[in-house]
């Protein structure tokens, strides 16, 4: 009997969030690092596995009325997603891990939740089934939903119902059209069938497909959040914890983009060509928007909120540009967004359980009396600015690459966003850090990264430099799906404009 | 003319019989046991009656036993067999809730002495004596007869003869709370007076569509569609009546007035028995009068019940987020969630040879999931309690999480089915309802009934949000309940769960008992 791996691997977290059911009390954290970790190794493993190609695609009948199969797969984009979520995860644990005990909210709980949103956020990436995936989609937001709710500021309640008001509306008009897509399937095919492979061989009709490709990206750009539907994103994040920040934006949200190449890239080509423009426009809209209002941030963490709008901007644009280095950088960018947000967040909740505050105007000369923190979060700015030899560099730089190959101008209205990203992070680095050290930071900001914080960070930024130098280990992975992804778009990438020259 | 004398099918009547029985044996208990020992006996002889029943459904259902009952009567057939499982599980789990005591200091929820003014002297000698009016038991049964009747009557007659058996218990019922007790006899008085003139556009239906097909059968009125001899007026008059009589029980808008104030006035177990079991029977009697008899004229109610159900579901969900108190909110979403039923009645798809569910089999689906959820909200609203008896506004509710966070789970449970999402039975019912309404060619309603979802979704978090992130109230308890309560709420929590993630067993036994007999 071969042992089912993917479904082991999202199993164990799950298990550990039913562990903390128990009144475990003060092992809490430890017994929840401890399935973390083992997530890890597990993810890792599992990667390895697929690098050395080995069989681990599960499919088990699971509703036969409706055609729903328990039918998990990776690719090289979901196995990059599976391996991000699986780090990201004890890495917040451990940044929480001296969560104060807000009421009856304890610890446990906490550490409970992120571990039931690990096992669900792990299921939806793996998922190979469009009722499945949708299932775990939707499912992922009841975690979130007590995580916002649970953990964070005043107003966090209504932060959470925002929060939870938009995905599921977004959730929602996506389902009408998988309803929609089991009714063609039934049709078609005479049995009723959601499963992935299958779907995508239908001959939908144009003007279905397109109609049921706007209900799935309805609800991807509501996740991937996107301008207009970016609101509940920077109030979210100013009231959730850091950690919870990190799992929405690092891990969730990715969601949204990965739902886009897969789903509405894999499922319907055609419509999404015929998309792709007002797609390109609004993942423009996004980066100069986001960029700016970054800039006019007061709060720290709403400003990483609106960086993250802005990167989101800049994956949209890789995928929607229809170019295989474009697909493969925006995959990229969303792993290398995951880990250099989560460094960001965490690094100003560190700042923010010192002083106490998230206002910029509270910080300043942070510098000179916790010299190591500062340095820290200059190296995750700069990440998020995509600077040379981070692993951001080389994603972003693929997806500019990607976009103007296909045509010049999308390419150079984001490159203003990144040129924009230099200011917000300079700008805020600037204010809060440099400069004379302020009453409020002197008072505060008594101590430096001690040792549990900088365990923390180390590992993203390791992360971060190691792709950044050897990007090859992710891009490697990438390739193949971009490639075929593009191929099934039927789009073929465009001849450099100097080939006829160069040969 | 010659009346033949009908043939009684002892076996596959066995478990209308059985609950019949029993709720006469329970008239008799209540004339010839002492006071003491009544409510002991009566509910030892309803679990035994409901289990029996239940039994003897298991075994005709193995020996495949089907065919018109009593003539032609009643029928029992697929559907017939899941109505009546589901009826007779959902009865026992509700009645259950009759029993508790402990809850109310060793009284159960019903008044000491109904007849007695309220704020009376001889009220208030009752309490004292701890005098309990079992009658509920049998009363509840020979409803739940009814019921069993009423979701597998064959011709309007019996169906009509169903609903006032099943309806009359339930208008006594209802006014018989312990606490707040005008407030009940007000509701009982409504539900009474709408009830009756409901009933009266039935019967007026039934004569006209008698008038049309000069027989009650189903399949006779079936026939004479295809075959007309009177003019079509007549036809969709009496079909217009009989769906006002119809609608009215399922609390369909708009015929829904009666059910904020009766779920509010009736006792909490009450409320819960009806919301499952009459809601139950009733659209199983809906999708039989018009699948049967008047499926030949479905492009004549299509639109009509199309327009009730966008009515129902989202008048239901918009007056329901403007609610304070969790009955009347329980109630509002009682309403709506006919409306997404009503959605799969008019999509009327009969499923595929490949497995693909049909719009009964969702309907059942739809509403087993329901009645789980339903039934552990309502043991959960008679757990929570203050001085005066239960606490029903739902700022009562803040903080019950910190209070019992076990509670504050099943009844988040309960409302995330309500509201369709996913790893519940609920989100696995809109499904199936929404796939079988679209199969049928109403897309436009799936994208309706959704947008109608996402404000629901709003009105069952609000509910959490309170238990789980509100400060919790002073005075407001969580009672220690018995298994009475205990029992029902953990199995309609549970079994939420369980249909949320292995729907497969139910909705392929819903789609293979087949469809009706004609």
């Amino acid at each position: 009997m071969t042992i089912p791996w993917l479904t082991l691997l999202g199993l164990v977290p799950l298990v550990g969030a039913v562990t903390l059911l128990l009144p475990v009390k003060e092992l809490s954290r430890v017994l929840g690092m401890f399935f973390g970790l083992l997530t890890a190794v597990l993810a890792i493993v599992v990667a390895t596995m697929y690098v050395g190609g080995s069989a681990l695609a599960e499919q088990v009948p699971w509703i036969p009325a409706f055609g729903a199969w328990w039918a998990l797969g990776l690719n090289g984009m979901s196995v990059l997603m599976v391996v991000l979520t699986a780090l990201l995860t004890p890495v917040v644990l451990l940044a929480e891990w001296k969560l104060p005990n807000a009421g009856r909210w304890s610890p446990q709980v906490f550490v409970a939740l992120v571990l039931f949103l690990e096992s669900l956020s792990l299921f939806t990436f793996m998922a190979d089934d469009v009722l499945l995936f949708y299932l775990f989609f939707e499912a992922t937001l009841i975690p979130m939903y007590f995580l916002i709710g649970g953990f964070g500021g005043e107003r966090r309640a209504a932060a959470a119902l925002k929060f939870l008001l938009f995905s599921l509306a977004g959730g929602l008009v996506m389902l009408i059209s998988v309803v929609g897509l089991g009714v063609v399937s039934t049709e078609m095919g005479g049995t009723p069938t959601y499963l992935l492979s299958e779907l995508a061989k239908l001959p939908i009709g144009t003007d279905l497909g397109r109609w049921l490709m706007v209900g799935f990206l309805v609800a991807f750009i509501v996740k991937a959040p996107m301008v207009p539907v970016h609101t509940w994103l920077p109030t979210t994040a100013e009231q959730a914890t850091p950690g919870t920040s990190v799992l929405l934006v690092g891990i969730l949200d990715k969601i949204g983009t990965f739902g886009m190449i897969k789903f509405c890239l894999g499922l319907f080509p055609e419509a999404s060509l015929w998309v792709a423009p007002v797609m390109v426009i609004l993942a423009l809209i996004s980066i100069i928007y986001g960029a700016v209002a970054a800039i006019g941030s007061t709060n720290l963490l709403r400003l990483v909120a609106y960086t993250s709008i802005s990167h989101f901007g800049f994956m949209v644009l890789g995928i929607y540009t229809f170019t295989t280095v474009g697909v493969s950088g925006s995959i990229f960018y969303m792993l290398n967004h995951g880990f250099s947000t989560a460094a960001l967040f965490l690094v100003i909740g560190f700042l923010i359980n010192r002083r106490g505050s998230a206002m910029v105007a509270d910080f300043g000369g942070v510098q000179k009396v916790a010299p190591v923190l500062a340095g820290v979060f200059l190296m995750a700015g700069l990440s998020g600015l995509a600077l040379p030899g981070m692993s951001s560099f080389v994603s972003e730089f693929m997806v500019l690459a990607g976009a103007w190959s296909r045509q010049p101008w999308p390419a150079a209205v984001a490159a203003l966003g990144t040129v924009l990203a230099a200011v917000y992070i300079l700008l805020m680095y600037q204010r809060t850090m440099t400069g004379p050290v302020t009453e409020a930071s002197a008072t505060h900001v008594t101590a430096d990264l001690n040792g549990r914080e900088k365990w923390v960070v180390a590992p993203l930024l390791a992360i971060i430099l190691l792709l950044g130098f050897v990007p090859g280990i992710a891009l490697d992975l990438v390739n193949p799906t971009a490639a075929a992804t593009i191929s099934h778009v039927g789009a073929p990438d465009p001849v450099a404009p100097f080939g006829e020259e160069g040969k | 003319m010659n009346i033949t004398a009908p043939t009684f099918e002892w076996l596959e009547l066995a478990p209308v019989l059985i609950v019949l029985t029993a709720a006469i044996l329970g008239v008799v208990i209540e004339a010839a046991v002492p006071r003491a020992y009544r409510l002991v006996s009566q509910v030892g002889l309803m679990v035994v009656a409901l289990v029996a029943a239940l039994a003897m459904l298991v075994e005709n259902f193995v020996s495949q036993r089907t065919g018109t009952l009593v003539g032609t009567s009643m029928v029992l057939d697929g559907p017939a067999y899941l109505a009546w499982a589901a009826l007779l599980v959902f009865g026992l789990l509700s009645m259950l809730l009759f029993a508790e005591q402990r809850l109310g200091n060793g009284a159960t929820a019903f008044a000491a002495s109904a007849a007695a003014v309220p704020g009376s002297l001889s009220e208030s000698e009752a309490a004292v004596a701890q005098h309990e009016h079992t009658e509920v038991f049998p009363l509840a049964l020979f409803s739940l007869s009814g019921m069993l009747v009423f979701a597998s009557a064959n011709d309007l007659l019996t169906a009509f003869v169903a609903l006032e058996v099943m309806s009359l218990p339930l208008y006594l019922l209802s006014a018989m709370a312990r606490r707040r007790r005008l407030l009940s006899q007000e509701a009982a008085l409504k539900y009474f007076l709408l009830g009756a003139l409901s009933s009266a556009f039935f019967l007026f239906g039934i004569a006209l569509v008698y008038g049309y097909a000069g027989s009650f059968g189903f399949r006779e009125i079936a026939t004479s569609i295809g075959a007309p001899v009177y003019g079509h007026g007549l036809l969709l008059t009496g079909m217009g009546f009989l769906a006002i009589g119809l609608l009215f029980k399922i609390g369909a808008v708009p015929f829904h007035n009666w059910v904020p104030d009766v779920y509010v006035g009736a006792p909490t177990p009450v409320t819960g028995f009806m919301a499952i079991c009459t809601k139950f029977a009733a659209v199983m009697a809906v999708v039989r009068v018009f699948y049967v008899a008047l499926g030949a004229e479905r492009w004549s109610w299509q639109p009509l019940i199309a327009t009730i159900a966008v009515l129902t579901m989202v008048i239901g969900v918009v007056i329901a987020v403007a609610q304070t108190d969790i009955k009347r909110l329980l109630a509002y979403s009682s309403i709506s969630h006919a409306g997404f039923i009503l959605v799969a009645v008019v999509g009327a798809s009969v499923g595929t040879a490949a497995g693909a569910s049909s719009s009964l089999a969702s309907i059942v689906f739809y509403l087993v999931a329901y009645g789980f959820a339903t039934i552990a909200s309502f043991a959960a609203v008679s757990m929570v309690r203050d001085a005066a008896g239960e606490v029903h506004s739902i700022a009562g509710w803040s903080g019950l999480a910190r209070r019992n966070p076990f509670l504050a789970a099943a009844v988040a449970v309960a409302m995330l089915s309500f509201a369709g999402i996913p790893l519940t039975g609920g989100f696995i019912g809109k499904w199936a309802v929404f796939t079988s309404a679209w199969r049928g060619g109403y897309s436009w309603l799936v994208a309706v009934a959704i947008l109608a979802s996402v404000v629901a979704a709003y009105v069952y978090f609000k509910v959490i949000i309170a238990m789980f992130f509100g400060e919790p109230v002073a005075g407001v308890e969580v009672g220690k309940a018995s298994g009475f309560t205990l029992v029902p709420l953990v199995i309609g929590a549970t079994a939420t769960v369980y249909l949320g993630l292995f729907p497969g067993q139910l909705l392929d036994l819903a789609t293979a008992v087949g469809t009706f007999l004609r």
